[in-house]
């Protein structure tokens, strides 16, 4: 079961008082980066989540660029979770002209990102994430015990798939997305068609939910400070103000008010803080926490059901609330798809001005903030753009901490194994710059 | 075996996999699109950007499937790798060149641990040389892409 963890993992001078262990690379994260935890006389001295990636200049590159390119280049940034790139880069610069999108191109939005969710939680759940939890090493090993547990996983990953490219024109860097709204617009009897396929999907969804509610949790939480869009009527995608557990209650563009960029020596990735309180968590936890009641009724009765906690601070069950958020999604592509009409237009069109855009939206793995400058000629001028695991990094650090000093008793490897299920419990997505993450824990 | 009186979309299915700017990472992609030129009958081409999960639902309507990719196990540049996936396992890092997560072996892997591997699935590696960033194959790779489809169309005489 453990065969290619053992592999991963070197011990080294077991006999002395000092010992290293070393992971040449964790599994099931996207990304590259590293991991080192340091234990002298049983106290945990220094944690460091290294992402060692070059940077990519996305936001350099960007500069000179049509104000129309950006939803485009910015989806190159994540295989994964490019339609949040997108969203995010359409609502900056509509902000920036002046327009704002709503009717049936709003809800499509919304649709898209949907299969977005679907996809991205469906294989972190299934193929990242419940390995963990099961004691495999990988949803291969796992897939021989639970063959139908890993093949509904695989179905519902593909609906979601379905429904981006569908709707984005296909699965990787979809390119039907612009600003203004869409290049084609799908048909009523399109979505039709794909309905019956989430009809399964919210099915399998609820049986999702009910199973990883079953799974085993360590006791652990933190008075985290949770950082998530909010939005008076709907459990936010791509519209609401930036709220948070501890008081943060701000529209978009003032982002720059209120967080800062930190860069840190062992880093490529730039950390994240709040100007006033330092560390903050975004993610599906985040999102729950601060929206349970806009899930839908079907989505907040199978939650309660399976006995989950509206305010659940335990970052191993945001397994849980990954699943919870498919539901939703499948719930509410359904309930968009059922009041589409197909509009007269496929985008609102608009002409650039001279002015900032500020937009934001709620990617798989957390709110992704993007600003740009533009001139009267469209031309970009700056860039900014935040991804969710820059501003998760502090927050996985304080956890590593907490945990191994609430674990030093555990053999070495079994440390080391629950200190990349911590990590994984924040789907990090590294590989928006890098591939793989070393993990190294030092103990003296 | 899986599905033997079962009726198949294709007889034939070529899956290329490769990133079409990565140089030598396309081969894939050409080895599919030359053999869709032969229009051999029976057949299908698929071109993939990448091989996730979505691989394993690709290949289950077809009997013979044969898949194409650019490898990187250290040996000569251009070399050609075959591998019978039914009765063999593929080396686990030898397709390693992913972007996300899962290499085509694990999907192999995972997909024969689901008892969903097609009848016949016979994978192709070429050895690349450079997998930076350019749509030009390196010369060693695009005299290999030949060879690779001599010996798919072999396999049918």
């Amino acid at each position: 079961m453990l065969t290619n963890f053992a592999k991963r993992v070197k011990f080294m001078n077991p006999d002395s008082r000092t010992r290293t262990i070393k992971v040449d690379y964790l599994a099931r994260v996207e990304g590259e980066g590293g991991m080192v935890v340091k234990i002298k006389n049983n106290t945990v001295k220094d944690v460091k989540l290294k992402i060692f990636e070059p940077p990519r200049f996305f936001e350099a590159l960007l500069r000179g660029r049509s104000f129309e390119e950006a939803p485009d280049i910015t989806a190159r940034i994540c295989g994964i979770c490019p339609i949040a790139y997108q969203m995010s880069a359409v609502h900056a610069m509509e902000d920036a002209c002046g327009i704002s999108v709503g009717g049936q191109l709003r809800a499509l939005r919304r649709l898209i990102y949907c299969g977005e969710w679907m996809e991205s939680h469906g294989l972190h759940v299934y193929m990242l994430h419940a390995p963990d939890f099961l004691g495999y090493d990988s949803a291969i090993h796992m897939a021989r015990d639970y063959p139908e547990i890993v093949q509904r996983g695989l179905q519902l990953k593909k609906v979601g798939n379905e429904l981006i490219t569908l709707l984005g024109g296909r699965e990787v860097h979809p390119i039907n997305v612009r600003i203004g709204g869409f290049y084609k617009l799908p048909t009523k009897q399109e979505l039709n068609l794909i309905s019956e396929r989430l009809k399964w999907a919210r099915e399998a969804a609820i049986e999702t939910v009910r199973w990883t509610a079953t799974l085993p949790f360590p006791e652990f939480e933190q008075d985290y400070e949770f950082v998530a869009m909010r939005h008076p009527e709907e459990y936010p995608f791509n519209d609401g103000r930036l709220v948070s557990n501890k008081g943060l209650d701000i529209p978009i563009n003032e982002y720059d008010n209120h967080f800062v960029e930190e860069h840190v020596p062992y880093s490529t990735a730039l950390h994240s803080v709040l100007k006033e309180r330092s560390s903050y968590y975004v993610g599906p936890l985040a999102r729950y926490n601060i929206n349970f009641v806009k899930l839908s009724p079907l989505t907040q009765e199978v939650t309660r059901d399976v006995g989950l906690e509206p305010d659940c601070r335990n970052p191993f069950k945001s397994i849980i609330v990954r699943s919870v958020e498919i539901l939703y999604a499948c719930d509410e592509a359904l309930r968009i798809i059922d009041e589409y009409e197909m509009p007269d237009t496929p985008a609102v069109e608009m002409e650039p001005r001279a002015a900032t855009g500020y937009g934001c939206s709620e990617a798989p793995r957390g709110m992704l903030y993007h600003r740009y400058r533009i001139n009267r000629n469209g031309e970009i001028l700056d860039a900014k753009i935040v991804p969710p695991t820059s501003q998760n990094q502090k927050i996985i650090e304080k956890d590593l901490i907490q945990f191994v000093t609430a674990h030093l008793e555990l053999p070495l490897d079994e440390l080391t194994w629950q200190c990349e299920q911590v990590i994984r419990n924040y789907d990090p997505c590294i590989s928006c710059s890098t591939h793989f993450l070393r993990l190294e824990i030092n103990k003296e | 075996m899986r599905r033997k009186t079962q009726n198949f979309k294709s007889e034939i299915l070529f899956i290329g996999i490769g990133n079409e700017y990565r140089t030598d990472d396309r081969v894939g992609l050409i080895v599919a699109q030359k053999l869709r030129e032969t229009r051999i009958p029976n057949t299908e081409t698929a071109e993939l950007m990448r091989n996730g999960t979505s691989l394993i639902d690709r290949w289950k309507d077809a009997r013979t499937v044969f898949l194409f990719d650019a490898v990187f196990s250290g040996v000569e540049p251009g070399t050609v790798h075959r591998f019978d996936a039914i009765t063999q396992a593929i080396p686990i890092n030898f397709f390693r060149y992913s972007t996300h997560t899962f290499s085509i072996a694990e999907m192999i892997e995972l997909a024969r641990t689901l008892n969903q591997l097609p009848p016949r699935l016979i994978v192709y590696g070429i050895e690349g040389k450079s997998f930076k960033m350019g749509t030009k194959l390196s010369s060693e790779v695009n005299r290999a892409v030949g060879k690779v489809v001599e010996s798919v169309l072999a396999e049918f005489h």
